[in-house]
């Protein structure tokens, strides 16, 4: 589903990604750990096509499309999906409304999945105005799902999130990328920034990579990556690059 | 239903730029009443509600002998150039007054069309009496062939013990049109009056700066304006409370955007006695050159005041394009889609009829982003 190749990017005319190269096949889903600043957030806006992060080199091929200078909106029309980590308010926009206009699924499905993220009471307001953690991170999830792409990045959403808005959001997460069904019929796929693998309890990942300084450090089994992060966090990471 | 007369002289184009303003010409449906003034002639005044009179100001004058009370009293006929050309001309314009305890549920409209190259002038009285409700369409308006011309508008407005008016003007003038209200209201006990000006059509000068006199305990005042100024435009928008007795509010909001016009936005909040309050918000975008002065003034003389202001001028934030771009907006759509939710102005208290003229008005410039 994307292939990434040799990626070097810039932000504000600092290189922050060093050549990044990985490949997410269709129904699988990525796990990207790292630590503070290491670019994790700047490899996923740079997979939607933020303009702040500017590609100096290295290819961004999406189902077989080279999307590298694509335009924001052509990606999201090609089936890329972003879950913010802290998006911006927009006054005047009632979130019912904008769930409307970017609606892809069903109609019909829709009240169902409002009253399961409980947002209800949240479709006549602006877009993010005033929300809380866990209001943000269960309006987005609302977003993307009605947006239903086929590759879902969600940057961090364990942050700012209690115990009880945690499992609606790791559930909605799992839903999206399809784990209710069997792997074999699986085609969606997904990148996830994590840094506490609470989301790893509602769904399983298939590859884990460690970001260091721009650089991928390696990758493996998400879960043994974790694990070893918890116990003596990134200094062994580091260690291992030099 | 009665029909409005004098609709029938005015081209389909025309009446289109009329529908633009709020005014509704063939029939009176949803409407409490009307007044036509079309250049210098009255065409149409009319009530349908029991204990409002819409009246031509010259009968009115003549019927009711203490008018000349409210007549020239809170704008002076010599302030300015504008009020002493007015007043050294036959006086036209309408009186409305709401009797006490009346109340419209629709909207009164009025209308000031013109045709041909000309100055228009118009001295309007509004009064409402005690516990009197009045909800106002001014609808502003040019004919799509008048080249040059001025509009000189004098407008005095009275808001009673409890009483309530809104006013809700919308300006759809011409490239040549310069445009002079001169409006002052003064509010007594209790009452409430919400002004709302919305211009989002090219217009060569816009100058006011109306003035609320909060006169009895309790008054309330909100203005809030809707402006966007194309290349060419100017337009010096403003308004201004002065807080006279105790427990009187004053909210001045406006939302401006030039695109390439000038906009001098306005705002003043006077304090004169304690326990008051007032807030002006000002917020303003420029899309393309254009110039955008925001001079929002608060002017507190006593203790025990609450007055604050805030004003920004600034750029459609790229983080909130790419974030509905995201979502599978285009570029035009996410900008279109942040420029109508930033002029979104919710005005608490308005009838929705009247909200769904401003949206409409907003809508019909959308595509000129």
């Amino acid at each position: 589903m994307l292939e990434i190749e040799n990626l070097h990017v810039e932000v504000g005319g600092r290189e922050v990604l060093h050549g990044i190269s990985l490949t997410v096949p269709d129904g699988q889903t990525h796990v990207l750990l790292g630590p503070n600043g290491s670019g994790k957030t700047t490899l996923l806006r740079t997979i939607m096509g933020f303009a702040s992060s500017k590609v100096t080199s290295g290819k961004i091929i999406f189902n077989g499309v080279d999307v590298t200078h694509k335009p924001v909106h052509e990606r999201a029309k090609l089936g890329m999906g972003i879950m913010f980590q802290r998006p911006p308010t927009i006054s005047g926009l009632k979130l019912g409304k904008f769930i409307t206009a970017t609606n892809k699924i069903d109609e019909a499905r829709i009240p169902q999945i409002i009253e399961k993220l409980h947002m209800t009471k949240f479709l006549d307001r602006d877009v993010n105005a005033g929300f809380s953690g866990g209001e943000i991170k269960r309006s987005e999830i609302l977003q993307l799902t009605v947006q239903n792409p086929s590759f879902v990045m969600l940057d961090e959403p364990e942050s700012g999130v209690d115990v009880e808005n945690m499992a609606l959001l790791g559930n909605a997460a799992a839903s999206l990328l399809e784990k209710e069904i069997h792997m074999k019929s699986r085609t969606k796929s997904g990148l996830i920034i994590t840094h506490t693998g609470y989301i790893l309890d509602y769904l399983e990942a298939d590859l884990g990579y460690v970001l260091i300084d721009g650089s991928l450090q390696c990758s493996g089994n998400p879960r043994e990556i974790l694990k070893s992060v918890k116990t003596s966090g990134y200094k062994d990471c580091i260690a291992c690059r030099k | 239903m009665p029909e409005m007369n004098g609709f029938s002289g005015i081209s389909p184009e025309d009446k289109e730029r009329l529908a633009l303003t709020g005014i509704n010409t063939d029939s009176m449906e949803g409407r409490a009443g009307s007044f036509l003034l079309v250049n210098d002639h009255i065409l149409h005044a009319g009530s349908q509600t029991e204990g409002v009179e819409v009246l031509m100001i010259e009968k009115a004058l003549e019927k009711y002998e203490w008018l000349k009370d409210y007549c020239w009293k809170i704008v002076p006929a010599d302030k300015d150039q504008y009020t002493k050309y007015v007043a050294d001309h036959p006086q036209r314009g309408y009186v409305i007054i709401a009797h006490k305890g009346a109340k419209t549920t629709f909207p009164l409209q009025s209308c000031m069309f013109m045709q041909g190259d000309t100055i228009q002038t118009v001295h309007n009285i509004v009064i409402a009496e005690e516990g009197a409700e009045v909800h106002l369409i001014a609808g502003c308006a040019s004919s799509l062939k008048t080249k040059e011309g001025a509009h000189y508008g004098i407008n005095e407005i009275y808001v009673g013990k409890n009483a309530k008016v809104t006013s809700t003007m919308i300006h759809t003038w011409g490239e040549e049109i310069e445009v002079f209200p001169r409006t002052a209201t003064v509010v007594e006990e209790g009452g409430t009056f919400l002004s709302n000006y919305v211009c989002m059509r090219p217009t060569k000068m816009v100058q006011m700066y109306p003035t609320a006199y909060l006169k009895g305990e309790g008054a309330v005042a909100r203005f809030s304006s809707v402006i966007v100024a194309g290349t060419g435009s100017h337009i010096d928008a403003g308004s201004r409370a002065i807080l006279q007795a105790p427990n009187t509010s004053a909210e001045l909001i406006t939302r401006a955007i030039t695109n390439g016009g000038t906009i001098i936005s306005r705002g003043a909040i006077v304090a004169e006695v304690p326990q008051t309050k007032g807030h002006i918000e000002c917020r303003g975008l420029i899309l393309k050159d254009g110039v955008m002065h925001a001079i929002p003034e608060i002017d507190g003389r006593v203790v025990d005041i609450e007055l604050s202001h805030e004003a920004a001028v600034g750029k459609i934030a790229r983080d909130e394009i790419e974030y509905l771009m995201a979502r599978g907006l285009s570029e035009e759509e996410a900008t279109a889609t942040i420029i109508r939710g930033f002029l979104d102005v919710r005005i608490e208290g308005l009838p929705d009829v009247l909200q769904k003229q401003i949206e409409n008005a907003i809508d019909s410039a959308d595509h000129g982003f």
